[in-house]
Formats: C-alpha cells, structure tokens, sequence
C-alpha cells in the first residue's frame, strides 16, 4: 500500500503541476502537449485504481485522438507556434476567486464525508468484465453513444464543410 | 489508499479546469480546459466504481470518454467556422447575440 501512495502522490504532483502549465502557458501548442502529461497522469490513476480496459482507453482516444484534433485545431485556426500574448481574458481576479471558492467548498464537503473511507484491496477490473456488464446490463447507452458518435462526426463535417 | 485522496485530486483537476474555461479566451483553450473538466469527473466515477466494487463505474467512465471525443469534434468544427467568419478565435469578440 506504501508504494501505491508514494506512486499516487507522485503523480498527483505531476498531473496538478501540468493542469496549472495548460491554463497559464501563453503558447497554445505547449498547452496541448501539457496537456497530454495531464492526461497520461489521469490514465495512470486509472491503472492504479485497478481499471486497466479504462486506462488503456483514455491513451487510445484522449492522447491519440482529441490531442491530435486539438492540434488541428491549433494548426487550422492559425495561432501562432510561438508566444502569444492575447490568449487570456483580461480579468483574471473573478475566474481566480471562483475556482478557489468552488474547490474550498468541494474540498470540505468530501473530507467531511469520506474521512475514513478505504478502498478495498485487489479489485482488479479487466476487460472481460467491462464487456459483460456493456453487453447486458447498460446495451441500450452503449447504442445511444454509437447512434451519438454518428451523428456529431455528420454534424463536426457539416458544421466545417465549405459552402 | 484512501477514497478520499483520488476525490480530492478529481477536484483540484476540476477547479484548474473551470478556472481555465473563464480565464481564457482563446476558443481552442477552452476546449482544452472542457478536457480537463470531463478527466475529473472520469477520475470520480472510477473511484467511487472501485469503492462500491460496482463495474458500473468503469462503463460511465467509457460513455463519458466517447461523449467527450464527440463534443471536442463538434467543438472544434465549431471553432473553425468561427474563424472562417470572423479571422479570429477571440471569444470576448463574439458578442452579436448581446443585447
């Protein structure tokens, strides 16, 4: 368990250090690699909560695919490759306080709650497992999402099409 | 480990995310920061997953991540048409629906 903890505040670390870089940095494709840091964090809390189909996942579709998407619409959108100074809105002291209260409120409330709560040992979850419970209990989501995913990548070619 | 210390985590990923949605301005940051919100929640649903030992969870936590790769494509369609219309992604620019 002492190992799990080391290696969760490790990356815990990591993970807040590079959220904090995506929405201070003043370069847009910087943001988007700090980004994928922060992401591969996420995927690593995942394997360590024992959903191993999950992790594997959020690498396939976050870092394979809506980063790639993110730096079309970086290269599309013809920001600059290198600093930029116009990338925040102008107020900074409203959005600081928000979070800061929303956290401080969230922060509470959770510590109040789940004190003592521990995770139970050994729950490893395999694909196997997913797929039973996708494939009988939740079918009908699981058809929604496909019908869903259909439609927006029709509307994302419509919405971007030349007229 | 605790319960608490990946809620906690969650939390902070969802606070730099919406401090991210309201500070920037550039359309493509935002949906970057929309990234980080949807990560959070997912860091939830699989924690609270492992805690009730519920596969449930862990099949949300899917339907959220497809959910996600759909909105960041329709986002970002959204993005270039605005700046095929406008020559910008400055959000504090579009204001044509303000009364």
């Amino acid at each position: 368990m002492v190992a799990q903890n080391i290696f969760f505040g490790i990356m815990a670390f990591v993970m807040i250090c590079s959220a904090l870089k995506v929405v201070t940095t003043t370069n847009v494709v910087h943001a988007a690699l700090w980004l994928v840091v922060l992401l591969a964090g996420v995927a690593g809390q995942f394997l360590l909560l024992g959903a191993e189909f999950i992790g594997v996942t959020q690498i396939l579709v976050y870092i394979g695919a809506v980063v790639v998407l993110l730096l079309f619409g970086v290269m599309l959108t013809k920001a600059s490759i290198g600093e930029e100074t116009d990338l925040d809105m102008p107020n900074k002291v409203l959005p600081t306080v928000i979070a800061t209260l929303m956290f401080g409120v969230m922060s509470y409330a959770l510590i109040d709650t789940f004190r003592d709560t521990e995770l139970p040992r050994e729950t490893v979850t395999n694909a196997a497992d997913v797929s039973d419970s996708i494939f009988s209990d939740y079918i009908v989501p699981f058809e929604a999402v496909s019908v869903l995913l259909l439609a927006a990548l029709i509307g994302a070619v419509v919405i971007a099409r030349k007229e | 480990m605790y319960l608490v210390q990946f809620l906690l985590l969650s939390s902070v990923l969802f606070c730099i995310g919406i401090y991210g949605v309201l500070a920037r301005k550039n359309g493509v940051m935002v949906l970057m920061s929309i990234e980080l919100i949807l990560n959070a929640v997912n860091i939830n649903f699989v924690a609270f997953g492992t805690m009730t030992n519920n596969i449930a969870g862990e099949v949300f936590a899917l339907f959220v991540i497809a959910i996600a790769a759909a909105e960041v494509g329709v986002g970002l369609a959204i993005v270039l048409l605005i700046f095929r219309n406008k020559r910008s992604i400055d959000l504090s620019t579009i204001d044509s629906m303000k009364g």
